[in-house]
């Protein structure tokens, strides 16, 4: 078999050893995988479903990468096309600068955590681990020697002969994640690897995920449809509807940042409030809300955006205030949920539109309001995003 | 009460009485066949006293020893060239997307356990007699070929029920880690697949090993199989001999059945 060269070899990516950290900016900005307007059909090209349409993405080297989104929405699919499971209808596939879209998986020095595991039932839990190594046809000592370290990175060494039917689900997932890491790829892919898994067991995975990637400065791809496990775990996360990246950055501009109503609906909980627009300066407008307030809200993209707008508030970027104080929203509480550590309040507004407040708990008595009160609604500065549609 | 809560037919009247007859006469004659193989006497219905020596007799029986190699030369070159053809038959209708016709293919490979046998054999006796006389050859290979072509079925239908409950991302999985078709085909396919082809293997086996109806059409002179053989016998003076040559048969197929049980049922 011809493999390019750095198939075969450590080291082909830059190994951070030691701990590691979380802000992204130390990390080079190379693009590892250039998604460059993928379209995929399955079955006919014109009356086929159409799981990708023009998508393109850049995935920075060392970085753990997010695909988020609702089932069906073809994150699966761009994952799949990256491995080489399914080839692209239109559109290019680059793996450090070279068009990978035609090869197939063995060819690509990109491994897969399946989401069943797919752990080769009749191998060992070491056999499973050194399968890729020799189908690469690395010399027996390294495949001893890496099996050994992928064990230990795991902490699975003292199952390394137990037949993989023969260890718990947690185990199993551990394996998989070795077993794709051996080869040590030019990026990994994880397919909703943690979604078998037991809450408790979840949040360790979630956290040794983030510590295998750091240790083995591997790029990770990971496909999920929890938001929660986007937020913690990604440095940058792109979000997926009916085939199409909608939007894509850091945890923090993705929640505080949404550009669209599809995003910031997906993505935790939100206020949707109509208005008219005005620009008042470089990416910002000035929103006159159906609801009375007028505000400054910050624009999706770089360009002008006056007339008729949607406007996202999230409910801890709000304060409840008395009905009878200044405030930049008024209406009536309708329900009020306690959640432990915070309480959402939820009102109607004097033009019907409803609106939560989420309220951080404070130790003593209950919040003071009660429902049916007339209150006011205040907004922090900066609260509002305008959103594209 | 009980009976009550759902229909249970072991509760029904007559239902042991039905299944202890059936029970009776499926191995109630079975039964006398094995004990009279035993018979020191010359009789298949006077019991004279418990001896080996039709065993001795049969096994000293030079056209016996000779009818015996020639079914298991037989059985073993077809249930070897039927599980081969099977195995890639399963792939091929197993491991593809579905395509327009499959079921008509499936119906294909399955036929052959409809068609009444007399029919393929008397089809196959024309069809052979005529290359008989084109290239003179008459030795074992039409009765190998006839035995491959109705042994594939037996063989297939485990083989693709193995196939179907095997988890297609194992394939994915080793493609993913650099093994290519054929690798990951050898290492990962045929492993998990081996209980399924040698379920195959003994089914077809045993079927070749048994059968009478197509092997008496095809076979030329002197190409006798024991099941042949034993049919011939019985034309003439039947000896306890038949019995024994029966009961040898029997214990043979009881060990070959019960292991493709223990063989299916085991995980990997």
């Amino acid at each position: 078999m011809a493999f390019p060269d750095r198939f075969d070899g450590l080291p082909a990516a830059p190994r951070c050893e030691g701990v590691y950290k979380v802000t992204g900016d130390t990390r080079g900005n190379n693009v590892a995988i250039d998604v460059l307007g993928v379209t995929k059909v399955f079955g006919a090209a014109d009356s086929g479903f159409r799981a990708l349409d023009k998508v393109s993405a850049s995935i920075r080297q060392n970085e753990f990468f997010t695909l988020l989104g609702p089932s069906g929405c073809g994150k699966t699919t761009l994952l799949r096309l990256i491995a080489g499971f399914e080839f692209p209808t239109e559109g290019r596939i680059l793996l450090d600068g070279e068009d990978i879209a035609a090869l197939p998986p063995f060819r690509r020095p990109v491994n897969t955590v399946f989401q069943s595991y797919a752990l080769f039932p009749h191998l060992t839990v070491a056999k499973n681990i050194s399968f890729g190594l020799e189908m690469l046809g690395w010399p027996a000592t390294k495949i001893a020697s890496t099996v050994e370290r992928m064990l230990a990175l795991v902490k699975m060494e003292p199952m390394a002969d137990r037949l993989t039917d023969q260890i718990s689900g947690g185990q199993q997932q551990r394996v998989a994640l070795a077993r794709a890491l051996a080869p040590n790829p030019r990026v990994l892919l994880l397919d909703e690897p943690l979604s078998a898994l037991d809450f408790k067991l979840r949040k360790e995975m979630q956290i040794e995920l983030k510590r295998l990637q750091g240790e083995t400065g591997i790029t990770f791809v990971f496909v999920t449809h929890d938001q929660e496990e986007a937020l913690t775990m990604s440095d940058r996360i792109a979000v997926m509807s009916a085939g199409r990246i909608l939007q894509v950055g850091s945890p923090r501009e993705i929640y505080d940042r949404p550009t669209e109503r599809f995003v910031a609906d997906f993505i935790g909980e939100t206020n949707f409030l109509e208005g008219e627009a005005k620009v008042a300066g470089d990416r910002l407008l000035e929103v006159r809300l159906d609801a009375g307030a007028t505000v400054k809200a910050t624009a999706p993209d770089a360009a002008l955006h006056a007339g008729r707008t949607t406007v996202a508030v999230r409910p801890e970027h709000a304060d409840l205030v008395p009905g009878d104080g200044p405030a930049d929203l008024t209406g009536v509480l309708k329900n009020i949920v306690y959640f432990g550590t915070d309480t959402h309040f939820h009102m109607t507004l004097d033009n019907g539109v409803p609106f939560i407040v989420r309220q951080q708990n404070t130790p003593g008595e209950g919040s003071g309001f009660s429902i049916g009160e007339q209150v006011g609604v205040r907004l922090h500065a900066d609260a509002a995003q305008a959103l594209k549609d | 009460m009980a009976g009550k809560r759902h229909f249970d037919v072991r509760r029904q009247p007559g239902f042991a009485f039905v299944a202890m007859f059936s029970f009776f006469a499926l191995y109630l004659p079975m039964a006398l066949l094995v004990v009279y193989a035993f018979n020191a006497g010359d009789s298949l219905a006077l019991w004279e006293g418990f001896s080996f020596r039709w065993f001795v007799s049969a096994w000293q029986n030079d056209t016996v020893q000779d009818a015996t190699l020639r079914s298991v030369i037989i059985a073993v070159c077809a249930a070897v060239l039927a599980t081969s053809a099977a195995t890639m038959a399963a792939l091929a209708t197993t491991r593809t997307r579905p395509y327009r016709g499959q079921t008509f293919t499936y119906a294909l490979i399955n036929q052959p356990l409809m068609i009444p046998e007399i029919v393929t054999a008397v089809a196959l006796l024309i069809v052979f007699s005529r290359i008989k006389v084109w290239t003179d050859y008459s030795g074992l290979g039409y009765l190998i070929a006839a035995h491959t072509a109705f042994c594939v079925p037996f063989a297939y239908l485990p083989i693709r029920a193995r196939l179907e409950s095997m988890d297609l991302s194992l394939e994915v999985a080793a493609a993913d880690l650099y093994a290519t078709p054929w690798k990951a085909f050898r290492y990962i396919t045929l492993p998990l697949l081996r209980p399924g082809i040698i379920a195959g293997f003994m089914l077809a086996f045993v079927i070749s090993l048994d059968d009478v109806v197509i092997t008496e059409f095809v076979k030329s002179g002197g190409q006798d199989t024991l099941p042949t053989y034993m049919l011939g016998q019985l034309r003439r003076v039947v000896t306890p001999e038949i019995n024994a040559i029966a009961t040898v048969f029997l214990a043979f197929s009881v060990v070959i059945v019960t292991a493709f049980f223990l063989m299916t049922r085991k995980k990997t």
